[in-house]
Formats: structure tokens, sequence, C-alpha cells
């Protein structure tokens, strides 16, 4: 016999060494998920994949799954603290979506309509981020960094290099390149990397593709990021 | 530059984990650390720059500009405030001619502010190039001003300036006699080691650190581990503010401190500690190291202790100014030469610690205690104290008292009795366990020290009826927001809008919903946030706002809405470009809707 946890009183079969978080996605179940990619190890940090466990909150994408754990996911109680998350991930940075390249497939974007976030709810910081133009082919604008590390542990895990790192302490943390000079050109990062499009916001873009496909036909114009979720990060769910 | 670096990663053997040591010792030598050491450590450590930036910028005794040849930090703590801080630290930068974040022109000084340094009870204090400075007046701040200027070595500086009182005002169980050297270690081995663990279990000791986790437990996890390799490490971070018990003991009983980590090493299995020693006790460094060498002549320390087959060493390790290193997974990345930052468990450290093999991590009193119940026995331990918490506790006890210092209580004391102990009256309120812990009020002064009621690490802060709470919850919300690490997005995000939103209504801009936004907040802060700091970091005001709400409604503006900034000085930029004063170039506020 299988083991089992069960999600929002949903029995779902796990096996050893899995997180919550992938034993749901195997079942086809949706955790809403920033800083988490299937592809890299879990890192934990923006929160929104906190479910109860047994009463006790933990992240999904980090804590392993158990015998005997009843989940709380789907609650209104969680939904709305993870809609001030995204909110606070709002503030925090500079996101002008109408003016942003990235906006239909912004996964930050999405999560915010998945949660029926419709305002900021918190005052901005306004803080004063860089942008780095200075390589050919990607463009960073940091105003739309969420620290997530997707890119730090793409460039690490997949591609081999160590591209980026996260600086810093508090809320005066910032993404910065692994070059003398600190400019992105200066680094050993190519187009074709995969931590030059791992970005689940706009921060990280290539060059001259920004309108390649028209704002309406975008992934998450007509698509809800549970949906998407499920169908790219875990094929076999994308019924 | 360049020789001086290379000498000191060769001292350092070249080790990625010893970073913080040499950029300490960087940061002292040049007063920051230059890009060009970066470069060259990045190849001599064989590790990314970025990792050395990364380290750089998230400890606050480093710097990626230069600071003064004499770097000035005074003591933030609200214990510092209390004893006029601010008009004092004004005084020493007209005195020094310097601004309070800034370096003077000739680069001979800088001057700043920095989170507690653990001298409460001799306050208001300060360091100057790491070494702890007490007691400053105006007088001391003269005499600090003419040394500068006259460019005086801080050897030649007069030895009272430095001076740190232990002020251990009642002595209790542990305080009261020093064990013999060794003499733990030898009852121990006499009376077998799985048996000094169980006289550890029977004596209840729970850490003194805050969590107050099964000291024995830890002990038998660790031990219990399948790995070969396993490490001791004692937390003596200290950096909740208000507390100063762990400089006194490794000030007066570090043998018996580093005899509960021989201890601890021999009933788990551990080859090698380290003494995680917060940066601000640079003045204990020398001390301590001595100590070290005189433990390793005794036989008490390094190969074949005590002739039983044991083989231990400890190396201390310094901090650089981070709160967070005390929570027990940051403290060992900073160990790594890492940032301090939480790591995810599980794995706890028991299990994967130090360089991912099995470690205890104990409070500085904790292992003092073992070594005591080592010698003594369980029930000397455990006939002190509650049924739920065993023994006594060491108490740092500061602010508004005429006998500040050290107080060691059986747990179970009432706060009355400890008040009427250091003399304090006309009291308001008492922070305990520090910003982390719980304000209580005047009426709560029979409540118990113990982990069942009012738990502590040992920070005591008392307030008589001349303080303003909100200034207290002030200062304690900005020192969280400063000390996040910034991993988890509640507690990077929401600590700063804690900050925001207290000092919306600390300034008078609040208006009616905003008490409401603030609670909110605090709830979300806590319940959501990854670490220790992040759930604690609304206690202040949570606990402030659950006794004293009407405290913070009066502050709030009569209307139903109010900008969160001043709508009127915010324009004071354009009426001096347009040269204008007259009263059309002002703008009322939003109008109070008067009764
Ligand atoms: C933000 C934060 C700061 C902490 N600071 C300290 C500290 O300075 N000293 C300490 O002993 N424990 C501190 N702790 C608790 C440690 O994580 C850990 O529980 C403790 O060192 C374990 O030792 P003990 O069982 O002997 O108390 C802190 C925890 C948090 C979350
Ligand atoms: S709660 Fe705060 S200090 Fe702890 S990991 Fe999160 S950001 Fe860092």
């Amino acid at each position: 016999m299988s083991k089992t946890i069960t999600i929002d009183s949903k029995a779902i079969p796990f096996e050893e060494g899995q997180t919550i978080m992938e034993a749901a996605a195997a079942a086809g179940i949706y955790i809403p998920h920033l800083c988490h990619h299937p592809d890299y190890t879990p890192h934990g940090s923006c929160k929104l994949c906190n479910v109860k466990v047994n009463g006790r909150v933990c992240s999904a994408c980090t804590f392993p799954a158990m015998e005997g754990q009843e989940i709380l996911n789907e609650t209104k109680e969680l939904n709305d603290d993870r809609r001030k998350i995204t909110q606070m991930l709002f503030v925090e940075g500079n996101h002008l979506c109408p003016g942003c390249e990235k906006s239909g497939n912004c996964k930050l974007q999405a999560v915010g309509y998945y949660l029926n976030m419709l305002d900021n709810h918190f005052v901005h910081f306004f803080a004063r981020r860089n942008l780095d133009a200075s390589h050919p082919e990607v463009l960073i604008d940091l105003n739309r960094c969420i620290f997530c590390t997707l890119c730090v542990r793409a460039s690490q895990q997949k591609d081999g290099k160590d591209v980026f790192a996260i600086s810093g302490r508090g809320i005066n943390k910032q993404l910065i390149f692994n070059a003398e000079s600190g400019l992105l050109k200066d680094t050993d990062l190519e187009a074709t990397d995969e931590a030059a499009h791992i970005c689940p916001t706009g921060a990280i873009l290539i060059k001259r593709t920004g309108y390649h496909v028209p704002i309406g036909e975008r992934i998450y114009d007509h698509k809800q990021i549970d949906q998407v979720s499920l169908e790219t990060e875990h094929p076999e769910h994308g019924k | 530059m360049k020789q001086f670096i290379q000498n000191l990663a060769e001292k350092n053997g070249y080790q990625a984990s010893h970073l913080l040591q040499i950029l300490k010792a960087i940061q002292f030598r040049y007063h920051y650390v230059p890009e060009g050491a970066i470069e060259q450590l990045a190849g001599l450590l064989h590790i990314p720059r970025t990792r050395i930036i990364s380290v750089v910028e998230f400890y606050s005794f480093f710097h990626s500009y230069p600071k003064g040849q004499y770097e000035l930090l005074i003591s933030d703590s609200i214990t510092d405030h209390m004893l006029d801080k601010i008009n004092l630290t004004a005084y020493l930068a007209r005195q020094l001619k310097v601004a309070v974040g800034g370096v003077r022109e000739d680069g001979l000084v800088s001057l700043d502010n920095t989170s507690c340094t653990g001298m409460c009870d001799q306050g208001p204090a300060g360091m100057v190039n790491g070494h702890a400075l007490t007691k400053l007046d105006h007088a001391r701040i003269d005499a600090i001003a003419d040394l500068i200027n006259q460019q005086k070595p801080l050897a030649e500086w007069p030895a009272e300036l430095f001076q740190v009182e232990d002020n251990i005002r009642k002595p209790g169980l542990l305080l009261t006699q020093q064990i013999g050297h060794g003499a733990a270690l030898r009852a121990a081995f006499k009376r077998g080691l799985p048996e000094t663990l169980t006289e550890i279990e029977q004596s209840g000791l729970r850490g003194r650190g805050g969590a107050g986790f099964k000291t024995a437990m830890k002990w038998r996890f660790c031990s219990e581990e399948a790995q070969s390799e396993r490490y001791v490490v004692c937390n003596a971070d200290e950096g909740e503010p208000g507390t100063f018990k762990d400089r006194v003991l490794l000030n007066s009983y570090a043998h018996q401190v580093f005899e509960g980590m021989t201890l601890c090493a021999a009933i788990i299995g551990a080859k090698q500690g380290f003494l995680y020693l917060r940066g601000e006790y640079l003045h204990l460094l020398d001390k301590l190291q001595g100590i070290l060498d005189e433990r390793r002549k005794a036989g008490l320390l390094g190969s074949n202790i005590l002739r039983e087959g044991l083989d231990f060493d400890i190396e201390i390790r310094m901090g650089a100014g981070a709160y967070i290193c005390g929570e027990e997974s940051a403290l060992i990345e900073s160990l790594e030469g890492k940032p301090g930052i939480p790591r995810n468990r599980p794995p706890y450290p028991v299990t994967q610690g130090y360089l991912g093999k099995p470690t205890v991590v104990n409070n500085v009193e904790t292992f003092l205690a073992a070594a005591g119940i080592a010698l003594n026995g369980g029930g000397w331990f455990a006939n002190v104290g509650t049924d739920k918490s065993k023994g006594t506790k060491i108490l740092s006890i500061s602010g508004d008292c005429p006998c500040p210092g050290i107080y060691e209580y059986p747990f179970g004391t009432s706060i009355q009795s400890v008040l009427t102990d250091c003399g304090a009256n006309d009291v308001l309120g008492i922070q305990i366990g520090g910003p982390s812990g719980a304000f209580i009020s005047n009426q709560e002064f029979d409540r118990k020290l113990a982990f069942e009621d009012l738990a502590t690490g040992g920070s005591f802060i008392i307030f008589n009826n001349s303080r303003n709470i909100l200034d207290i919850v002030h200062n304690f919300t900005h020192f969280f927001a400063h000390e996040s690490c910034g991993f988890c997005t509640p507690c990077r995000v929401g600590t700063s809008l804690l900050k925001k939103q207290l000092d919306k209504i600390h300034e008078g801009h609040g208006s009616a919903g905003d008490v409401a936004a603030l609670e909110e907040l605090c709830r979300l802060v806590k319940k959501q946030s990854h670490c220790g700091l992040g759930q604690t970091a609304a206690n202040p005001i949570l606990t402030t706002l659950e006794r004293y709400p009407e405290l913070y409604q009066s502050r709030l503006k009569k209307i139903s809405y109010e900008p969160g900034f001043d709508l009127d000085g915010a324009l004071e930029i354009a009426r001096r470009m347009a040269n204008r004063t007259d009263a059309a170039a002002h703008l009322a506020q939003v109008g109070e809707d008067h009764e």
C-alpha cells in the first residue's frame, strides 16, 4: 500500500522523499508558488506555498510529505495571506505592469490574478533600483526582481556557471552579477542560458523579443496560473 | 595590500569557511573591504566574488566603501536611549565634526548607530574599531574626541574607557561556586558517559537560548546519527537587545562553559567545537584564547583528554554584526563563511549542521549548566525550579533600576521579587525576553519566570512611569526591520511595512483604520515568516496593543483617511525653487473632522 497524506480532505499518495509540493503536483493539485520550480533545488523563500500541516504553517516546496499529514491548502485564510504576500512583492519593487514587456507572461502578475488581488493594499516603497542594459542580448531590470533566486539556481545547476547571486540584507537585498565590473555584459551569461529565461517576472528579459507575442495572446491572458503550472511543470496533469 | 591578503589567506588555510575572519582583518586594517581585496580573495579561496560581496553586504561590520580610521558606533538599544543616547551622540558628532552615518572629510573618523552591543547595564555604550566602549558621558566623549583628533592609537587610550564590568548582583545555584577545572569531565568519565547523559536528562535542563528544547534529547538525537563526524557549537551571539549574561559567563565562567562543550563532545562523539562569539565581544577574544590554551596545557582539550581517549578542540569564530546569526541554522551558515540566512528545516542541525554533519548548538548558559549537572548530578538541578522549568535562570537586568546587572533565580520566581531585589519602583512595565519576547504591564507582576509562563533568554528591561510605550515599540520595531535577513517575503517586506505603519501612527499621521491595518499586518508577519525573527518581530506591537489599545487609538486623527506622509512638507522643495513662502504656497493637510 502506498503512503498517503490528505490535502483539503482529499487523500493523496506520496513517495518517500517527496515534498508536499511534489506530491500535490503529481496528484494534480496546484499550490501557489513563485520561487519554486520543479527543475531546481527548492528554496522556500517566497512563502506563497505556505500550507497548514496538522495546524502548523510549513512551506510546501521544502517540507517533506509524511504519513498522516493533514494539510490545508485552498482555504480562505491561506489565500488571504497569500494575496497579501503577493501584494508585498508588488509594493517592495516597482511593478508597472501596463508598461512591462512581460505582462501577460508574468507569474507574479498571474498569481495576483489567481488570488484575486485587486489593489496593492500596502504603501509603495518606491525603491531605487537599477537597470542593466549593458549586455547585447539580455536586459535586467531590478525594479521587478522578487529575489526568488531562480536565475541564481538555473545558472549554477543548469548552465554550469555562476552568473548571479543575491547580496545585501533585509529590505536592501539586490541581485548582483559575477563580473569584476559588476556589469552583466562582463559576465559569461549567454541569451541561450536557462538562467536568462527562468525569471518568473520581467526582471530578466531577452532583448528585441518583447512583443513577438502580442498582448492578449499571452500565456495568462487566457489561462489561470494553476492550470498552466500543472500543464507545464507536470505535463501529465495538463488536461 | 596584495601581500597582506596573501598572508591572511595563508594564515586561514585558504578556507572559505574562514571568510568572516579574513574580512574582519581586512576591515580592521583598511576600514573597508576594497574591490581589489575581493578579487584577490576570490582567487585564493576558490569562491566566486559574488559570494564575498554577499558576505560583505550582509554583515553590519563590513563595508564596501571606506569608513573612518576610527570607526565609532553607538549602541541603539532602548536602554541606551533611556540613558540619553540621542543627545550624547549629537554631542559626539559636534565634537568630532562628523555626521551620524557619515565619514569626516579627512577620513579620520566615522560615526553611526549599531544594534544593542550587550552593555545595557553600563550604557550608553559604543564601539571603536570593534572594541567596546562603556558608560559614555560628556567627559568620556570629550576624551574620545581628543584622542581621535590627536590620532592616538587605541593601545594608548586610557583603559577605563574600555572597562567592562560583570555586575553580578545575585548569584544562585550556578554562579555561587566555580567548579574546579576538569572536575565535571572527571565526574562524567567516572560515572560513565551514558549515565551522565541520563543525569542531564533527569535534571530537566532545557535550552537557555530561548526556545527551551530539552538539552539531553538534543544530544541524544545527535549522538544517534549515523555520521561519524559531529560538531559542538556554543551560541554566544547574544544579540537579543537587553541580554548580556553570556558576556559575563564568558568573562568569568569560561572554563565551565568550555567544560560543558567538552562534555557534550564526549557524549555525542565530536572532535571539533566552535564558540561563535558575537563581533561586539571582541574584548573577550584574547582572554578566551588564553583560557583555551590553558585547557590544552592542562590536558582538558586537544588529544587524549584526561587520558580517556577523547580528542576534542575548540575554535573561536567571530560574528560581524547580524542578530539573525543567533538563530542556530543561520549561525551555522555564518560559521561556514556565508551570509547568515536560516536554513529550511528539516533537516535540523542535529542531523545536518555544520558542513552538513550532525551538530549540537547550545547557548552559553546551557553548557555552563550541563557542566554543573555532570559534576553535581541531575537531582541537584531538578530540585530547584518548577515542574516544567527546572533549575535556575540567569537574567540580564537593565533599564530603570538602581542596580542593573546579572541576577540568577530559580524558575518560578515572581516578577515582583525580581523587581524588589533590583530596587526598581514606580514601574510601568517590563520587556521580558527582549524585543522578541513580551511587554508586561504593572498589573502582571505576580507572574512567574518559567517556560510555562514568562519565558526569557535572559533579557529583562525595566521601564518606569516616565517612559513612553510607543517610543519603546518604535525602537524594537525598527530593530527587527534592520536585522531581518531578507530571505522570506513576509519578514523582509513585512518588517519594513510594520516600521512604516507604526511610524505613521507614532508620528500622528494615523487615521481610523490604521491600527486595525497594523494588527492585521502583525498577524501575517508572525504567522507566515520563515524563522523565529519574523515570527516574533511583531511581538512588541502585539503585546502592547493587547494591553494598551487606547494608547494607539489616541494617536489617530479623527478623520477617515490620512496620507502616510506630510503633504505640505513634500511641497517644501517646490516652494524653495519658486522662492515662495506665502500662504497660497502651502497646502493644508486633509482637514480634521472636528466633533
Ligand atoms: C532571531 C533569533 C536569534 C537568536 N539568538 C540567539 C542567541 O543570541 N543565543 C542563543 O543561544 N540562542 C539564540 N537563538 C536560539 C537559537 O536558534 C537556538 O535555539 C539556541 O541556540 C539553542 O540552544 P539552547 O537549546 O541551549 O537554547 C535565536 C533564535 C532566533 C530565531
Ligand atoms: S523570518 Fe526574517 S530573518 Fe527569518 S528567514 Fe525570513 S527574512 Fe530572514
